[in-house]
């Protein structure tokens, strides 16, 4: 009875370890097959601003509340207008400070005079919520310097971005944390 | 002559202006006499890549730990502190990303796409647990998963479901890991990740429907525990495989098994106790290697089934690629006029990629698709075949022992042996 039992167990024995062999080649395997694929630096997600089409949908997709993705200026291509198409809605009455009259439904832009004909815009990132209306406006009556941008110190960068499988015109991707922004200093096109 | 010309030249100054007018700045960069100086984009860099290094040496040290709790030390409340740990670190600290359970199909794409290369922690984080798992069996589930924690700690009323059930519902995660796998090979979607119930918790923030989920499951949970790990989780199969060949695992007992039935019932919550079945009759040797030898021949006619299946549902899952979807919407638009107002549309419409293009690309897809999903047909059908052939099989035991496929190492169990309580009152 007992030579039975041994049997058993080193049959037992023999499956287990052929099985451990098996799957350990595999392990062994794999990171020898993606050794050249492997790198020691992450990915971050960004937008690329120039394929942007300012749907609005990164206000929605980000798992996180508000978005990660906020608008960010970029001032060196900004024609510091009056009449600025990303910061008064289309048809406004005047060009004041006044709420009516402004595109940003949060406020989150900040208009300052600075010279005689000259005024800054700035995005005050707390207050944006990322619907990207402003971005919208600039790129259809101005120089396109409000772009959309992932903020990487908000972003929870998540495996699988929801603001990438929602993007229309597939923008977001991923990029080499190296280089975490895409920055805007030229025109479209 | 010239008449019937001139709309077509006004409209080609249109379309050439047009073109002007978006290749420059429509308004010219500002002089500034005042000294005004451009202000700073305001552009923070994210979380530094040290921390993903942390988290690999943390999973190493949590794994660790947990092995030496389950196998050496035996103690179910360490464990139970090890999942508050991994809770606490993974799950709330870090928020959930990256996981082990989330990595494989980062593998996937790496795999088999030429533009990606995989983040070293992402390979770190697929392997460790696996590598453990073939050392001391499934110790990530036990106390070091975040999702495996989350239920862990709130199954407090376990209700044993039918075997039927269980036998069926153990299929789900197959068929989820096969299909998750495809999908991030053909760089389509992270299905695992998307449909993770409880990332929403850890980041107090999700997708309404996912907190719903995650919010039914928990309920559940304290019933059927472990909802998630049994019935969806896909990176539990591998865990699964790995483990049934385990060098060392947790047993029930400390010592000998003094086959006292104490822990047949209710010890376990996971079905995962295999028992004593030495006094039971012995089935006719001779009709049991018949069967056995049925379902073995029947295995390659599940595996090719398999391939089949997937072969002709190819063109079916391809619809989750977007391009595959694009092209269907804008096809619809060319046949019936019914126009395409779906964002993506729009933005194809605007980028100026042609039909041509986007039908090329959807053909291309389709075909990868065609191409990979038989594969992942042939596991399926092995897997299924190979479940019912260790159906057929009946092994002979003389003690109380843990099926080390679906032992999640919990330690649930210590505190119904006997012997257990006998040595530790000692």
């Amino acid at each position: 009875m007992k030579d039975a039992g041994n049997k058993y167990e080193s049959r037992r024995e023999f499956v287990r370890k052929a099985g451990m062999a098996l799957a350990i080649a595999p392990l062994i395997a794999l990171p020898l097959v993606l050794a050249k694929k492997t790198t020691g630096k992450g990915y971050v997600w960004q937008i690329d601003p120039y394929k942007c089409t300012t749907c609005g949908n990164c206000k929605t997709s980000c798992v996180l509340t508000p978005s990660a993705s906020k608008c960010v200026h970029a001032h060196v291509l900004c024609g510091y207008c009056d009449l600025c198409g990303g910061y008064l809605k289309e048809g406004a009455k005047s060009i004041s400070t006044g709420a009516e009259v402004q595109m940003c439904p949060t406020n989150a832009i900040e208009r300052k005079f600075v010279e005689e004909p000259f005024f800054e815009y700035m995005i005050n990132e707390n207050l944006c919520d990322g619907c990207a209306k402003c971005v919208k406006g600039c790129k259809d009556f101005g120089n396109g310097s409000l772009y959309m941008q992932i903020k990487q110190d908000l972003c929870v960068n998540c495996n699988d971005c929801a603001i990438a499988r929602n993007c229309p015109s597939n923008a977001v991707s991923r990029v080499p944390s190296d280089y975490q922004y895409v920055i805007k200093d030229r025109a479209q096109g | 002559m010239r008449k019937r010309l001139l709309p077509y030249i006004l409209l080609l100054i249109l379309v050439l202006w047009h073109v002007v007018l978006f290749a420059q700045e429509r308004f010219p960069r500002p002089e500034f006499e005042s000294g005004y100086v451009y202000p700073e984009q305001h552009l923070p860099e994210g979380r530094s890549q040290v921390w993903e290094y942390i988290d690999v040496a943390v999973l190493i040290i949590a794994l660790s730990v947990t092995s030496w709790l389950a196998i050496k030390k035996r103690s179910r409340q360490g464990i139970v502190w090890m999942s508050v740990f991994s809770l606490a670190y993974f799950g709330f600290f870090r928020e959930g990303c990256i996981c082990a359970v989330g990595s494989v199909q980062n593998v996937a794409l790496a795999l088999f796409n030429e533009g990606y290369t995989i983040p070293l922690t992402a390979l770190l984080f697929f392997i460790i647990p696996l590598v453990f798992a073939l050392l001391f069996g499934r110790v990530f589930c036990a106390g070091v998963c975040p999702l495996g924690a989350v239920q862990e700690l709130t199954g407090i009323k376990p209700v044993k479901l039918p075997h039927a059930v269980e036998a069926i519902m153990a299929a789900v995660p197959f068929i989820y890991l096969a299909i998750a796998v495809l999908f991030a090979a053909m760089e389509s979607q992270f299905i695992i990740c998307r449909y993770d119930p409880f990332v929403g918790f850890f980041r107090l923030d999700a997708p309404f429907t996912m907190i719903v989920f995650g919010i039914l499951l928990i309920i559940a949970g304290i019933f059927i525990n472990r909802p998630y790990c049994r019935y969806f989780c896909p990176y539990g199969v591998l865990l699964n495989i790995f483990s049934r060949f385990s060098g060392k695992h947790l047993t029930i007992t400390p010592a000998e098994c003094i086959n006292c039935r104490l822990c047949e019932n209710d010890a376990c919550p996971y079905d995962a106790i295999l028992p004593s079945n030495h006094d039971q009759v012995k089935e006719n040797p001779a009709e049991s290697r018949k069967i056995f030898l049925r379902y073995v021949l029947m295995l390659p006619v599940f595996t090719l089934a398999g391939a089949l299946l997937l072969y002709n549902t190819a063109p079916f899952l391809a619809g989750i690629h977007r391009d595959v979807k694009l092209a269907k919407e804008i096809r619809v638009e060319k046949e019936t006029g019914v126009e395409a107002l779906s964002l993506a549309a729009k933005a194809f419409k605007e980028s100026g990629q042609t039909e041509d293009e986007l039908f090329a690309s959807e053909k291309a897809v389709i075909a990868r698709f065609r191409k990979a999903s038989p594969w992942i047909g042939i596991f399926l059908g092995l897997s299924l075949g190979a479940a019912l052939v260790s159906m057929t099989t009946k092994r002979r035991r003389t003690e109380y022992l843990p099926h080390k496929g679906k032992c999640y190492s919990c330690g649930r169990c210590f505190r119904y042996c006997p012997v257990e309580v006998k040595s530790q009152v000692k």
